[in-house]
C-alpha cells in the first residue's frame, strides 16, 4: 500500500539551516546537507529545501546547495524559494532537484503553474500556499512568506492552482507554526477531500499524536515539520514505528 | 565496464548519474546509437509524456536502436512505459519490447490520488534485480500510467489494482519507480542490474 510521507523540512539562509517562529525570529539549526544526509539514514521519506528569504531578497535558490544535495541523498526532495520562471526550475530540476515549490510567483502569475507543468510535468510542480484562519473562521491566502494578506480564500486558489497544473500542495498554517499545538486540521482536510492532488500538511507538529491526527482525521497525504526533527524532540524513527503501531501505512 | 545513459527529450538524468556514483559506478549520457550499442549496459530513463518522447525516438531513429540491443537493458519510470506495446497516454504507440499495455490508473474515491506519488511495496519477485531484498520492499514511485499485469511482470504493486512495478524479458528490465530515489532498496536494485553477466 502507498505510505503516508514523513517530510523534515529545511529552511535555508545564506546556506545554513533555519527554522523560525510563526515566520518570525530566526534561529540557526546546522548545515543543510548534514541535515539533508542524516534525515535520509533515518528514514525520512523526502526533504523540502525552501531557501525562504528568496522572495523577499530578490536572491535565486542556492544551485550549488541542491547540487551537494542531490549527489549525497538516495531520497528524492523538492527545492523552493524566489522561483518564478521555466528557466529557474530547469536549472533546479537539471542539478538533481526531483520538485520544486512555488508559492507567491504562482499567485502573481498564475500561468506560471501552466508553463511549469507544460514544460516538466504537473508531477513536480508542488504549490506552497501560506494560510491564516481570520477572524471571519475563513482561511486565506498569505504570501511574501506571511506578510501580505490578501482576499482569496486558500480553498479557491488551491482548486485553481491544481487546474492549472499544481501536482501537490504544500499547505502551511501559519496560525499552528512553531506553536508545537498540532497541525491545522480543518483547512487540511477540506483540501484532501477537495482535491485530486496530494496535500503534504505543515505548520504545528509538537508530538507524534499531532502526526496521527493530521493522516487519520485530517487524510494528509504527507506530514512536513522542521524544528521538532532538527532539534531532535522527535526522531524519525520512533515517529515510524509509533504512526505503525497505530495502524497506519508507513515506510519501515 | 561502460554503463550508457540514453539522452532524449524526457527528463533529466543527473539523479541516475549521482544514484550510479554512490554505488562506485560511471555512466555516460548519449544520444549516438554506435555509443548505445557498444556499452556493457545501458539505462532508459525518462520522465514526461509519452507521445514526444516516442516521437523523439523515432526522428533519430533511437527506436530502432533501443529494439536491437543484446546488452542488459534497465528502462526506467517513464523508459519502462515506452517499453511495452502501447500507452493510453496520448494514444501512443510503443516500442514494443514488453507484451502489454500502458493504462491511466482510474480513482473510484477522492482520497485515492492520480498520480500515486510515494513510497508503495513491490511483491512476487520474479528477477535478479531483487535479489537480496527483504519481502515487500518499498520503493518511490511518481506516475499516473501503469503496466497491466503480464507474463513478464516481474514485480508487483497495488495501487488501485495490481500491477507491473517491473517487466523482464530476455536482457531487457524495467521498473515503474525510481530506484535512483528508492534509498538503499534503490540502490541495491541498481546494484543488481550492474552486476549482470
Amino acid at each position: 500500500m502507498l505510505t503516508k510521507r514523513i517530510i523534515p523540512c529545511l529552511d535555508i539562509k545564506d546556506g545554513r539551516t533555519v527554522k523560525g517562529v510563526n515566520f518570525l525570529d530566526i534561529r540557526d539549526a546546522g548545515d543543510p546537507v548534514e541535515l539533508a544526509l542524516l534525515y535520509s539514514q533515518k528514514g525520512a521519506d523526502e526533504l523540502v529545501f525552501l531557501d525562504i528569504t528568496a522572495t523577499v531578497e530578490k536572491r535565486k535558490t542556492l544551485v550549488e546547495l541542491v547540487k551537494r544535495i542531490a549527489a549525497n541523498i538516495n531520497i528524492p526532495f523538492t527545492v523552493g524559494g524566489g522561483i518564478s520562471s521555466v528557466d529557474d526550475v530547469s536549472v533546479l530540476l537539471q542539478n538533481g532537484a526531483d520538485k520544486v515549490s512555488v508559492n507567491t510567483s504562482a499567485y502573481k502569475n498564475p500561468q506560471l503553474l501552466k508553463e511549469l507543468s507544460d514544460a516538466f510535468g504537473s508531477q513536480c510542480v508542488v504549490l506552497a500556499i501560506d494560510t491564516k484562519k481570520e477572524a471571519d473562521g475563513e482561511w486565506y491566502v498569505y504570501l511574501s512568506g506571511g506578510r501580505t494578506k490578501t482576499d482569496t480564500k486558500t480553498i479557491d486558489w488551491a482548486k485553481k492552482g491544481v487546474a492549472l497544473g499544481a501536482g501537490e500542495i504544500l499547505l502551511t498554517s501559519m496560525n499552528n507554526d512553531g506553536t508545537k499545538n498540532g497541525f491545522a486540521l480543518d483547512i487540511t482536510s477540506l483540501l484532501s477531500k477537495t482535491l485530486p492532488v496530494p496535500v503534504i500538511a505543515s505548520g504545528g507538529a509538537g508530538s507524534m499524536e499531532h502526526f496521527k491526527d493530521v493522516f487519520e482525521n485530517a487524510h494528509a497525504d504527507a506530514a512536513l515539520a522542521a524544528s521538532i526533527f532538527h532539534y531532535k524532540e522527535i526522531e524519525i524513527p520512533d515517529l515510524k514505528k509509533y504512526l505503525h503501531q497505530q495502524k497506519i501505512n508507513v515506510r519501515l | 565496464m561502460s554503463i550508457a545513459i540514453i539522452k532524449y527529450n524526457a527528463g533529466n538524468v543527473q539523479s541516475v548519474l549521482y544514484a550510479l556514483q554512490r554505488i562506485g559506478a560511471n555512466a555516460f549520457v548519449t544520444d549516438d546509437p554506435a555509443q548505445i550499442a557498444e556499452a556493457d549496459k545501458v539505462i532508459f530513463p525518462g520522465v514526461g509524456h509519452a507521445t514526444p518522447a516516442m516521437q523523439y525516438l523515432v526522428e533519430r531513429g533511437l527506436d530502432k536502436v533501443i529494439v536491437g540491443l543484446k546488452q542488459p537493458v534497465l528502462g526506467v519510470c517513464l523508459g519502462q512505459q515506452l517499453m511495452c506495446n502501447h500507452s493510453e497516454e496520448g494514444d501512443t504507440t510503443c516500442l514494443g519490447i514488453f507484451n502489454t499495455e500502458v493504462k491511466l490508473f482510474v480513482s473510484a474515491k477522492p482520497e485515492v490520488k492520480v498520480p500515486q506519488m510515494g513510497w508503495n511495496n513491490i511483491y512476487d519477485y520474479q528477477s535478479v534485480l531483487f535479489d537480496g531484498l527483504d519481502k515487500n520492499a518499498f520503493v518511490y514511485f511518481v506516475h499516473s500510467y501503469y503496466a497491466a499485469l503480464c507474463k513478464e511482470t516481474a514485480v508487483t504493486t497495488d495501487y488501485i489494482l495490481p500491477y507491473s512495478s517491473a517487466l523482464q524479458k530476455d536482457n531487457f528490465y524495467a521498473v515503474q519507480f525510481h530506484p535512483e530515489k528508492s534509498g538503499t532498496v534503490g540502490e541495491t536494485i541498481l546494484k543488481n542490474f550492474i552486476n549482470i553477466k
